[in-house]
C-alpha cells in the first residue's frame, strides 16, 4: 500500500498475543486516508477487535501488544510511553465501544460524561457541549444534558458514545461494532449519522463489524480478517463483484439478500480456535481450492489491483461469486396444520401488566415454513411460547389438527407435546452441559415415543446425519462443540421426536454470517425432505427470504402485515413492513446474482 | 464462538493444600483423639492451673484435670454436632431451595417471606433465642444451628434453581412433559453441584463457628464435659498462670475454621 | 375523566414525582412487618415454649397461693394472645417490661433500669470499633482492588483471611494471651463502673476493640475488595481509559462512584456484624454490656429480658437494613429517578 500524506492512520506488522504465547493477532498492516472509511470484516475469533484495540495501544486482560507499529499523526502510538499514550487517546485517536449501554456511565448525567472529554481539548480550541451534542443529531437542551444513560433510547447512547469519540476533533476514529445490537431501524440511521461524519465533517473511520452487509454500505474500502491476519483488502465495489481469496469469496456467498431470495452457498468446515491454527494458510483446511503448497508456509501479501492485495497463493484461480440459485414459491398443502385465533399474551412485571401480543390469527400449513418477523419487542417469542405451551397465553385459541391445545404443557397429551418441537436462540445453553450428545439426542424418542433406550439410542446416528454432523459427536459433550455445531444437535434432538411442527426461535441470531448459512442450508433441506412444518422467529430480512414461504410482520405485540415472501419482500404494503424492508441492510453490490435474475 | 475442547483442572493453590493438610489434621485429633488420651479428662491429678510436666505435657485445668486429654476429648462433639447440624440444614434447605426455585408458587413467595425473618436476626442472638426455648443442653443447640444455617442455604440452592430452570435444555425437559422431580434430578441437580459444593465447607465453617460460641458462653455443652470452647471460657482464670490451658484448645478451634477457610477458598477461588 | 382514572393518573404522576418517597415508605414498611414476625418467634421462644415462668422464678417456692400469686403479679395467667399485645404496646410506648430476677427478689425492676447504662457501654464499644473497621477494610479493599493479582494484593488476602477465620473468641484469646499475659501490656478484664462513663475505662477497652477489629477488618475487606474489583473491570472504566481520562478521574469517578452501592452494603452488614461480635467480646473481657447482659439472662432463664433485649437488638438489625437500602437507592441515580422513557 502506497502511503501518501494523506495517510492518517498507518498500521505495519501488528502483533498482538495472549499472555500464554498463543497469536490473537499476526502480522496485520492497514491504512486509512484522510476523509475515508476503512471497514473491517471478521467473524469470531478473527481478532478484529483486538485490532481495533490495538490502535490505540490498548490491549485487553491476559493479552499483550507484542510488536509494530501503529502511525498516527506522527507518532507511533505502540512506542509510547504511558502519560504519551494517554494524551493521544481521544485527541489523535478515539474508540466508540460495541455496547453503548454498558460503555457510558450510569451514575453520571450526560452532560458531565460530555465534559469530562471536552475538558481535554487544548485551551485555545474550547468547543461547547451544544455543538457537540448538534454534531450527533441529539437535542442540545440543559433537559437532555441532565439525563442519565439509562433515561435514553439505544440509539441516543450509541450517539452520545460517538459524539465522546468526536469531541476532541481527532483525526482517526475507530469504532467497533457501533450498530449490532440495536434494531435495525435505528441501525439505519446511525449508519446515516456515521456517512455524514465523514462527508460533513471529513472524519476518517475505522469501521470494525462482523457485518459484511453493513460494512459495504458505508465503508470506501475493506479488510477482510481470517485467524489474526488480513487475507484480503481493498475497494468496496472491487471487493465485492471480484474477491479474490476464497475466505471472502464464501463469506459473499454465505450472505442472505432479502431483495432476491437465493440459495446460500456456506463454506465447509468451522473457523479454529486459537491453539488449533495449522501451519502454513489457516483457511486451507476449508478450501476448495487448496494445494499441498498451502500448508507450508504462510502466503505472503500480494498485490492484484489499484489497492487490492490478497494473502492467498492462488489467488489468480479464485473464481468470481457463484450466481446463487433463486428460491421459487413452493408448493404447500393446504391443509392448515396450526391454527391459532385471537392469541392474546400478556407478561406480569413489577411495573404492571405489559401485553406482548393481541389479537393474533393465522394459519400454518403441512410442509410450510412460515416466519414470524419484528423487532425486539414485537411479541414473537411470546407467540411461539405459547404456542409450544411454555407461556401461558391470555386469551385465544390454539389448534392442532383442528383439535383445540390445552395451554399448559401439562394438561397436553404425549401426541400433542410430540408434535410440536421447539429450538431455542442461545446454543450454549439449550445443552446439558453434564450429559453426552447421544445421551440427549436418544431422550425425546423415549419420552415422546416410546422407545426403548436402546431403540432410542440406535437412531442417533441417523439423526446425527441429517443434520450434517459427524457420528463422533455422539460421545462427546456440549463443552466441547462449537456454537453452530450445538444448534444442530439441538435440531436434531427437536426432530428426534418426529414433529409436526418444529418452533425455531431466533436460531441463528447467536451465530457467524458462515455458520448462519450453513444451519439455514440444513433447516432448508429439512424442510423439503421432511415435511415438517417450521415456525420461524426472527428479526432478519435475509433469513427469512431464505427458509420461509410466508411471513407474518409483528409490531408491538399485533399482525401488521402477512403474505408470502416474494411478495412480502419486493412489494410491501404496510408503512411498518416498508420500512423494515428499507431499513434491512444487503450488500451494496450483488452483482453476480443480479446479473442472472 | 468457537469452543475447542477445554481440559478441567482443579488446581489447588498453595494456600489450598495448607488449608486441606490442617482440616485433615484437626479432624483426625478430633476424630482419634479420644482413642490416644493418656489419663481420663474427667478426673482431677492434682492442683488447679499445675504447669506442664511429664506427666501432663499441657498442665492441669481449673479443676486439676489432665488438659492434654481433655483437649483430645473435646473436639469430637464440636465436629459432630457442626457435621450434623449442617447435614440436616443441607438436607433440608436443598428440598425446599430446589422446589422454591423450580415452581414459583404461592408458596415460595410465603417461603422466602419466612427465610427473610429469619436472616433479619443476628444469628448468635437467635441461637441464645432458641437456646431459651428449648432449654440448655446440645441439642436444641444443634437444632438451633440448623436451622439458623437454613436461610442462607435456601437461598443460595434456589437462586442456583432459577438460573438453571431458564436454560434451554431445562425448559426443553418442560416441553417433553417431563415431571418435575425428573426434571430436577436429571437436569438441574447436576449442574448445581459445583456452586453448592464451594458453599458446603463455609457452612460446616460457620457451625463450627456458632457451636463452639455457644459452648463458649456456656449455654451449650454444660460442663462436665470437655469441649474445646468451654474450656476456653472455663480456664480463663488461668491465662496468667497457665495460658496454654486456654490457647491449646482455642488453637485448635481457630486451626479449624482456619483451614476450612483456606480450602473453601481456594476451591471457590480463580474467581478473582 | 372518571374518579378512579383520575385518581390512578394522579397516583402515578406521584410515583414518578417521588419514587424516593415512596421507596423509604415501603421499605420501613417491609421492616416493620419483619420486626412483627419477629416479635412473634421471640414471644413464642420465651413466653410460650419455655413454660411456666413464674415457677422458674421461684424455685422450689413453686406451689399453691405463692404461684398463684406470682403468676398473677407477673402477668403470666392471661392468655398468651393478650400477654403478646400488652407486651408490644409496651414496646410501641418505650416500655421494656420488667425482669424476672426482680420478681424473683420480690419488687418490680424494669428491663430498661436494667440495660441502659449498659446499652451506653455496648454502643461505645461498638462505636470505637465501627470507625477503625470501616476506615481500614476500605483502605486495605479498595487498596487491594487496585492491585488487583500482584503481590500487594495476594499478601492483603492472606493476611486479612487468618483473623477473619478465626471464631471471635479464639482471637480474642490469643491477643489476651499475647498482650496480657506474655507482654504483661494490658489488663485482661474491662471493668466500668455502672453509670460512669465508657470511656473513663481507657486502656481496658483496648483488647475487646483490638478483637473486634481483628475480626472484622478481613472479611470487610474482601467484600470490598470484590465490590471495587467488579467496578474496575467494567465496561464503562475500560471505556474511560481509551478515552484518554487520567487514571485518578478514571478511579474516582468511573470506577469508585458505581462501588458505592456494594460498599455500603458492606459498612451495614459491619454494623450487624458487630451486635453478634459483641455478644462473644464482651464476655470474654468481662465487658459490662448489653452482649453480656444478654447471656447472663439467658443463663438464670430471666425470659422476659431477654423477650425485650432481644426485640431491641433485631430492631436494630433491621434499621441498620432499612438505612443501607435507603442510602443505596439515594447514591444510585438509575434507583433514584423514575423509569427511562
Amino acid at each position: 500500500m502506497t502511503v501518501t500524506n494523506d495517510t492518517v492512520l498507518d498500521v505495519t506488522d501488528l502483533r498482538i498475543l495472549l499472555n500464554s504465547g498463543s497469536p490473537i493477532v499476526d502480522g496485520v498492516d492497514l491504512n486509512l486516508a484522510r476523509g475515508e472509511i476503512l471497514g473491517i470484516v471478521g467473524e469470531s475469533g478473527s481478532g478484529k477487535t483486538t485490532t481495533a484495540l490495538a490502535l490505540l495501544g490498548y490491549a485487553q486482560l491476559g493479552a499483550h501488544i507484542a510488536g509494530g507499529k501503529v502511525f498516527v499523526a506522527g507518532q507511533d502510538v505502540l512506542a509510547l510511553d504511558k502519560k504519551s499514550l494517554r494524551e493521544i487517546r481521544g485527541k489523535s485517536v478515539s474508540y466508540v465501544p460495541q455496547d453503548a449501554d454498558q460503555a457510558l456511565n450510569p451514575s453520571l448525567r450526560i452532560a458531565q460524561s460530555l465534559t469530562d472529554v471536552l475538558r481535554r481539548r487544548p485551551r485555545d480550541r474550547p468547543a461547547d457541549l451544544i455543538s457537540l451534542l448538534a454534531a450527533v443529531d441529539l437535542p442540545s437542551t440543559q433537559e437532555f444534558g441532565r439525563r442519565l444513560p439509562h433515561q435514553l433510547s439505544g440509539g441516543q447512547q450509541q450517539r452520545v458514545t460517538i459524539a465522546v469519540g468526536l469531541a476532541c476533533g481527532p483525526p482517526v476514529i475507530v469504532m467497533d461494532e457501533p450498530t449490532t445490537g440495536l434494531d435495525v431501524i435505528t441501525q439505519r440511521s446511525v449508519l446515516a449519522e456515521i456517512a455524514r461524519l465523514r462527508d460533513d465533517e471529513g472524519v476518517s473511520l475505522v469501521y470494525v463489524s462482523h457485518d459484511l452487509a453493513v460494512v459495504s454500505e458505508i465503508a470506501d474500502r475493506i479488510a477482510v480478517m481470517y485467524a489474526g491476519r488480513i487475507v484480503e483488502q481493498g475497494p468496496t465495489s472491487t471487493l465485492l463483484a471480484r474477491p479474490r481469496h476464497p475466505y471472502t469469496r464464501g463469506l459473499l456467498q454465505s450472505i442472505p439478500d432479502h431483495r432476491r431470495r437465493v440459495r446460500l452457498v456456506p463454506m465447509p468446515g468451522t473457523a479454529l480456535g486459537l491453539e488449533d491454527r495449522p501451519e502454513g494458510c489457516p483457511f486451507a483446511p476449508r478450501c476448495s481450492q487448496k494445494t499441498d503448497e498451502c500448508a507450508v508456509g504462510l502466503p505472503l501479501l500480494e498485490s492484484v489491483g489499484e489497492q487490492h492485495e490478497v494473502r492467498c497463493i492462488h489467488w489468480r484461480d479464485t473464481e468470481p461469486p457463484l450466481a446463487r440459485a433463486t428460491i421459487g414459491p413452493r408448493s404447500t398443502h393446504t391443509d392448515a396444520m396450526v391454527t391459532l385465533r385471537g392469541l392474546r399474551a400478556t407478561h406480569r412485571g413489577r411495573g404492571g401488566t405489559v401485553v406482548a401480543a393481541e389479537d393474533i390469527s393465522f394459519d400454518l400449513h403441512r410442509g410450510e415454513c412460515l416466519a414470524l418477523v419484528g423487532e425486539s419487542g414485537s411479541g414473537k417469542t411470546t407467540i411461539a411460547r405459547s404456542i409450544v405451551g411454555l407461556h401461558q397465553p391470555d386469551d385465544g385459541t390454539i389448534l392442532l389438527r383442528g383439535k383445540q391445545l390445552p395451554p399448559r404443557i401439562r394438561n397436553r397429551s404425549l401426541a400433542e407435546r410430540r408434535g410440536i418441537q421447539y429450538v431455542f436462540q442461545n446454543p450454549f445453553q439449550s445443552l446439558n452441559p453434564q450429559r453426552r450428545i447421544g445421551e440427549d439426542l436418544a431422550r425425546p424418542g423415549q419420552v415422546l415415543r416410546g422407545l426403548s433406550h436402546t431403540d432410542a439410542k440406535s437412531e442417533v446416528g441417523g439423526l446425527l446425519e441429517q443434520v450434517r454432523l459427524p457420528q463422533r459427536v455422539a460421545e462427546r459433550y456440549p463443552a466441547q462443540l462449537s456454537g453452530g455445531e450445538r444448534q444442530r444437535v439441538a435440531i436434531a434432538r427437536a426432530l428426534a421426536a418426529h414433529p409436526d411442527l418444529l418452533v425455531c426461535d431466533e436460531v441463528t441470531s447467536a451465530l457467524d454470517v458462515s455458520v448462519q448459512a450453513a444451519i439455514l442450508e440444513v433447516l432448508a433441506e429439512l424442510r423439503d425432505d421432511l415435511g415438517v412444518a417450521m415456525l420461524f422467529i426472527t428479526h432478519d430480512l435475509g433469513v427469512v427470504s431464505v427458509v420461509a414461504d410466508r411471513i407474518i410482520v409483528l409490531e408491538r405485540g399485533r399482525i401488521c402485515e402477512t403474505g408470502p415472501t416474494d411478495q412480502l419482500l419486493s412489494a410491501p404494503q404496510d408503512p411498518y413492513t416498508r420500512r423494515l424492508v428499507d431499513a434491512a441492510p444487503t450488500l451494496s453490490h450483488p452483482s453476480a446474482d443480479e446479473a442472472l435474475s | 464462538m468457537n469452543r475447542t475442547r477445554t481440559r478441567r483442572w482443579i488446581r489447588v493453590s498453595g494456600s489450598g493444600k495448607a488449608g486441606l493438610v490442617i482440616v485433615v489434621v484437626v479432624v483426625a485429633i478430633a476424630v482419634i483423639g479420644p482413642l490416644a488420651a493418656p489419663h481420663n479428662p474427667d478426673v482431677v491429678a492434682g492442683l488447679p492451673y499445675a504447669q506442664p510436666s511429664a506427666a501432663h505435657w499441657l498442665g492441669l485445668d481449673f479443676l486439676g484435670r489432665d488438659v492434654l486429654s481433655r483437649v483430645l476429648h473435646g473436639g469430637l462433639t464440636v465436629v459432630f454436632y457442626a457435621g450434623v447440624a449442617t447435614a440436616a440444614a443441607y438436607g433440608v434447605g436443598l428440598l425446599v431451595g430446589l422446589f422454591a426455585g423450580y415452581r414459583r408458587t404461592w408458596l415460595e413467595a410465603v417461603l422466602m417471606r419466612f427465610t427473610d425473618v429469619i436472616l433479619a436476626f443476628p444469628a448468635l442472638v437467635l441461637l441464645l433465642l432458641l437456646a431459651t426455648a428449648f432449654g440448655p443442653g446440645i441439642t436444641g443447640i444443634v437444632v438451633a444451628t440448623a436451622i439458623i444455617q437454613l436461610p442462607p442455604i435456601i437461598r443460595i440452592v434456589r437462586s442456583a434453581t432459577l438460573e438453571q430452570s431458564v436454560r434451554g435444555y431445562v425448559e426443553a425437559a418442560v416441553a417433553r412433559g417431563e415431571g418435575t422431580l425428573v426434571v430436577l434430578r436429571r437436569e438441574i441437580l447436576p449442574n448445581i453441584a459445583r456452586p453448592l459444593s464451594a458453599d458446603v465447607g463455609l457452612r460446616f465453617s460457620w457451625s463450627v463457628l456458632l457451636i463452639a460460641s455457644v459452648n463458649f458462653l456456656g449455654l451449650g455443652l454444660q460442663a462436665p464435659a470437655s469441649d474445646w470452647g468451654l474450656m476456653v471460657s472455663e480456664n480463663r482464670g488461668g491465662i496468667a498462670s497457665n495460658p496454654s490451658v486456654m490457647l491449646v484448645p482455642a488453637a485448635m478451634l481457630g486451626a479449624l475454621t482456619l483451614g476450612i477457610n483456606l480450602l473453601g477458598d481456594a476451591l471457590a477461588g480463580g474467581k478473582q | 375523566m372518571t374518579a378512579a382514572a383520575t385518581v390512578a393518573a394522579g397516583t402515578a404522576r406521584a410515583k414518578n414525582a417521588h419514587p424516593l418517597a415512596l421507596m423509604v415508605a415501603r421499605r420501613v414498611l417491609a421492616g416493620v412487618v419483619t420486626l412483627f414476625a419477629l416479635s412473634v418467634l421471640v414471644f413464642l421462644a420465651t413466653s410460650v415454649l419455655p413454660g411456666d415462668a413464674a415457677s422458674a422464678v421461684l424455685g422450689r417456692q413453686a406451689t399453691g397461693p405463692g404461684l398463684k400469686a406470682m403468676r398473677h403479679t407477673m402477668g403470666v395467667d392471661r392468655p398468651l394472645v393478650v400477654q403478646y399485645g400488652h407486651w408490644i404496646v409496651g414496646l410501641l410506648h418505650g416500655d421494656l417490661g420488667n425482669t424476672a430476677a426482680g420478681y424473683a427478689a420480690g419488687g418490680h425492676v424494669t428491663v430498661w433500669s436494667q440495660i441502659s447504662d449498659k446499652l451506653s457501654n455496648s454502643l461505645a464499644l461498638a462505636g470505637m470499633a465501627f470507625v477503625p473497621i470501616v476506615v481500614l477494610s476500605t483502605l486495605l479493599g479498595v487498596f487491594a482492588a487496585l492491585q488487583a493479582g500482584r503481590w500487594q494484593d495476594q499478601v492483603i488476602s492472606t493476611v486479612t483471611l487468618v483473623p477473619a477465620a478465626l471464631p471471635e473468641f479464639v482471637l480474642g484469646t490469643v491477643l489476651l494471651a499475647v498482650l496480657f499475659t506474655w507482654l504483661d501490656v494490658l489488663p485482661p478484664v474491662s471493668f466500668i463502673v455502672p453509670g460512669a462513663n465508657p470511656l473513663s475505662a481507657g486502656i481496658t477497652l483496648v483488647l475487646p476493640v483490638l478483637t473486634l477489629v481483628g475480626v472484622t477488618v478481613g472479611p470487610a475487606a474482601r467484600m470490598l475488595r470484590a465490590g471495587m474489583l467488579e467496578a474496575l473491570d467494567a465496561d464503562t472504566v475500560a471505556a474511560a481509559r481509551l478515552n484518554g481520562l487520567s487514571e485518578w478521574r478514571v478511579v474516582r469517578r468511573y470506577a469508585l462512584r458505581n462501588a458505592m452501592a456494594p460498599t455500603i452494603q458492606v459498612f451495614a452488614l459491619i454494623a450487624q456484624y458487630l451486635v453478634g461480635g459483641l455478644l462473644i467480646v464482651e464476655n470474654l473481657f468481662g465487658y459490662p454490656g448489653i452482649g453480656k447482659e444478654l447471656v447472663d439472662a439467658v443463663t438464670i432463664h430471666d425470659n422476659l429480658e431477654v423477650q425485650s433485649v432481644t426485640m431491641l437488638l433485631a430492631a436494630f438489625y433491621v434499621a441498620v437494613t432499612i438505612v443501607a437500602d435507603i442510602l443505596v437507592v439515594i447514591v444510585v441515580p438509575k434507583l433514584r429517578m423514575g423509569a427511562p422513557q
